[in-house]
């Protein structure tokens, strides 16, 4: 049984709110396929964290989780502005931004090292994140941060939904567009910059993309999706926090997204309509039915050459036509009525195979005039 | 012992930016970065069966590993459930993840630690020699970044042609029979094996700033594929170069710190490049300004000339008013248009000369 004390507690909370928000944010870098500009912006936080510290020598989660975003934001400009107006395209410059900020970080990091203060352990958390070293104090700030986030997202709930799903509509209708990306963006930046100390610079991103990939799945609604991935991101980040903290040498951004990766697994193998189990059920029921009609038709033919539906024709001449699996489509054939077996190899059709027959005929040469 | 690890850098750095060059162009940049982490993945696994650092072994199984992270992304985006930049998105951190998991619950027996995967050891590489029986051969790993990079050079030797067109074409290169396909996992296979090669000194993310970081810098400067590989390797030397100098200079960690200068030395193209720089480009647009409002005057000079109210329209006074210029503007146009030979000015009454005459007309003609 895990005992809820104040470290565990602190944890779960933190936990919970990072999951929540990288959930309902990364919905919309999903959906605006921006999924890689998560990982660039959660790189290019690394030198604001290290700057804060190096130049102010505060820890104060407020003052790293501001020097985040501000250079993940710098990050996230340059990116913008650079592909908006030069040659390079928008791939080439946010792979620079991410490694060239990210060695700028851990330069300032070695530095910060070979500080003589030892006050400065505990910056590498922000590599692969560390659930364990979380105090109240940043729970606190996380969360201020989140409900900003959050009250925002709500307030322009339908401005974002447009923006991501038709601009030129948005446009038209005199939305300012660029300020809306903008808001958006920052609100990633902030995502990101929240889930730092648990997950990790370097694998931020996941965090970002797996919940609300995964959620994607299950609906079709956008609504639906956010409080899903919000769900899944909850799910993943408060589990993986609670293992590495309870096992020991295992980090927790790693764990984390190991977790939200079995997720997004099972929701696309799993989830009803859109998942690959149901796409093969499906596309087997299809093949059925399709080989039922055909077998219907052929019979269909077969009594027009013979003037009476009472003429019973040889089995074996429609097994020897086509089908794979002929037997079973005529054992369920005549299970449902539609055929007639005389016991001695032979098969007719009976009123209601005939109209059925005939439907699927009608139905097929509508499509063909159609198309 | 500086020198051997500028040598060390310097070779990394080459042996990346040939790949790198066909990544830019190719739009590909983001799969070094994803190649580049699972490559970690493969290293580990591939360590837990022969359990020797030193095995090629390490480097087959880390290739492997690359190459897996592209089949799998591609694979997940085939089934239409997820877009393309989240299938990438993905793959790379769950195999990086399994990897950093390894790491650190089997920190005893490999080693590896879990920060030196981010940062690489290039400064402890000198300490690690080739030797030949008692012979010192130099440091290993510039050996192994040696073959890498002779391993991406005959690679794009062979196969030049081909390389430019499916990278220019892909849709004519299959068509004569080239298959981009194929040609696309060598180029996969290279990254991989270069990002593994360059994991040791520079570690998983930074191998990126090195692939990426020279080509973008010579895409700036030229058109030419020979010589945009040729300016990335150089830029991407010189960068390793300077950063590690740079490193010994503010003793700063030196993977991180030659990215940086590897960031800086594309910030100088990205603004300082002849043609597609930001400052020359907005030079051009100035540029392109005048010697359009020169026409628009010419146009104008051209229309009224020989007409009663020639002497009015061709005043340099009136000029701004009709064609509605700043008075400073109109000065610069003015005097442009002297210095092409396109005006003469006599008093205050501007007259287009024969060539400027010629040139208006033929504008007009054109259009």
């Amino acid at each position: 049984m895990i005992d809820f004390d104040y470290t565990l507690t602190t944890v779960v909370l933190g936990g919970a709110l990072v999951g929540l928000l990288s959930g309902v944010f990364g919905v919309y870098a999903v959906l605006r396929k921006q999924s890689l500009l998560g990982d660039t912006i959660s790189h290019s936080a690394l030198p604001g964290i290290a700057l804060v510290f190096l130049v102010l020598q505060v820890k104060h989660p407020l003052a790293l989780i501001l020097g985040a975003m501000v250079s993940g934001w710098l990050g996230t400009m340059i990116i913008s502005s650079v592909s908006n107006r030069t040659r390079i395209k928008l791939d080439t410059i946010m792979a620079v931004v991410l490694a060239v900020f990210f060695g700028l970080g851990l330069a300032l990091l070695s530095l910060i090292q070979k500080l003589p203060t030892a006050n400065q352990a505990g910056l590498t958390k922000f590599l692969y994140g560390n659930a364990s070293t979380m105090l109240r104090q940043d729970v606190y700030v996380m969360a201020g941060f989140s409900a900003v986030a959050l009250i925002v997202v709500f307030l322009l709930w339908k401005e974002f939904k447009l923006a991501t799903f038709d601009v030129d509509f948005a446009r038209s209708l005199g939305f300012p567009i660029r300020a809306l990306d903008m808001i958006l963006l920052s609100l990633i930046v902030v995502a990101i910059t929240i889930g730092l100390q648990m997950v990790g610079v370097v694998l931020m991103s996941a965090m970002l993309v797996a919940p609300a990939a995964a959620a994607r799945q299950w609906t079709n609604r956008m609504g639906v999706m956010t409080l899903i991935s919000a769900f899944f991101g909850m799910l993943a980040s408060v589990s993986g926090a609670l293992l590495s903290s309870t096992i020991e040498k295992l980090p927790t951004g790693p764990s984390t997204v190991c977790i939200i990766t079995l997720v997004f697994v099972f929701s696309i193998l799993f989830a009803p309509t859109r998942g690959l189990l149901w796409q093969g059920l499906k596309r087997r029921y299809n093949h059925g039915e399709i080989a039922l009609a055909r077998i219907l038709e052929e019979l269909y033919w077969l009594a027009q050459n013979h003037d009476s539906l009472a003429h019973y024709h040889e089995l074996r001449l429609l097994q020897a036509i086509n089908h794979q699996r002929i037997d079973t489509y005529i054992a369920n054939l005549s299970r449902q009525k539609l055929v007639e077996l005389s016991g001695a190899g032979g098969i007719r059709l009976t009123a209601a195979g005939l109209e059925r027959a005939e439907s699927a005929i009608e139905e097929t040469n509508g499509s063909a005039a159609k198309s | 012992m500086i020198f051997e690890i500028m040598l060390i850098a310097g070779i990394v750095a080459a042996a990346c930016s040939i790949p790198g060059v066909f990544l830019v162009l190719r739009r590909m940049s983001l799969q070094s970065d994803a190649i580049s982490h699972s490559v970690l993945f493969g290293i580990v696994i591939s360590f837990f069966i022969v359990k020797n650092f030193n095995s090629p072994l390490l480097m087959v199984g880390a290739a492997a590993a690359g190459v897996l992270t592209v089949v799998l992304s591609e694979l997940l985006f085939k089934t239409k459930l997820i877009k393309e930049d989240a299938s990438i998105g993905l793959v790379f951190p769950a195999l990086f993840s399994i990897g950093v998991i390894l790491i650190s619950k089997f920190a005893g027996d490999i080693h590896l630690d879990t920060d030196a995967v981010l940062t690489g050891e290039i400064a402890l590489a000198p300490f690690d020699r080739f030797m030949m029986g008692t012979v010192d051969l130099g440091p290993r790993s510039a050996w192994v970044m040696g073959v890498v990079g002779l391993i991406n050079l005959a690679f794009l030797l062979c196969f030049f042609k081909e390389l430019k067109l499916a990278t220019f074409d892909a849709g004519l290169a299959a068509t004569l029979g080239f298959r981009p396909a194929l040609l696309h996992y060598g180029l996969m296979i290279m990254v991989s094996i270069t990002a593994v090669g360059a994991f040791d000194s520079v570690g998983s993310i930074l191998v990126v700033a090195l692939m990426i970081a020279p080509a973008a810098t010579a895409y700036m400067l030229t058109d030419s594929l020979v010589v945009m590989v040729l300016l990335s390797i150089v830029s991407g030397v010189i960068s390793a170069v300077v950063g590690v100098l740079a490193a010994f200079a503010f003793d700063t960690a030196i993977a991180g710190t030659m990215a940086v200068v590897c960031g800086l030395f594309f910030a100088l193209a990205l603004l300082f490049a002849p043609r597609y720089g930001l400052v020359s480009k907005m030079f051009i647009v100035r540029d392109r300004k005048k010697v359009f409002a020169c026409y628009t005057l010419g146009v104008h000079l051209l229309n009224h000339e020989g007409r009663p109210e020639e002497e009015r329209e061709s005043d340099v006074r009136n000029i701004q008013d009709h064609l509605r210029w700043s008075q400073k503007f109109s000065r610069q146009v003015v005097a442009t248009g002297i210095r092409n030979g396109y005006l003469q000015k006599n008093e205050m009454q501007l007259r287009l000369t024969p060539l400027g005459r010629e040139t208006v007309r033929s504008l007009m003609n054109r259009g």
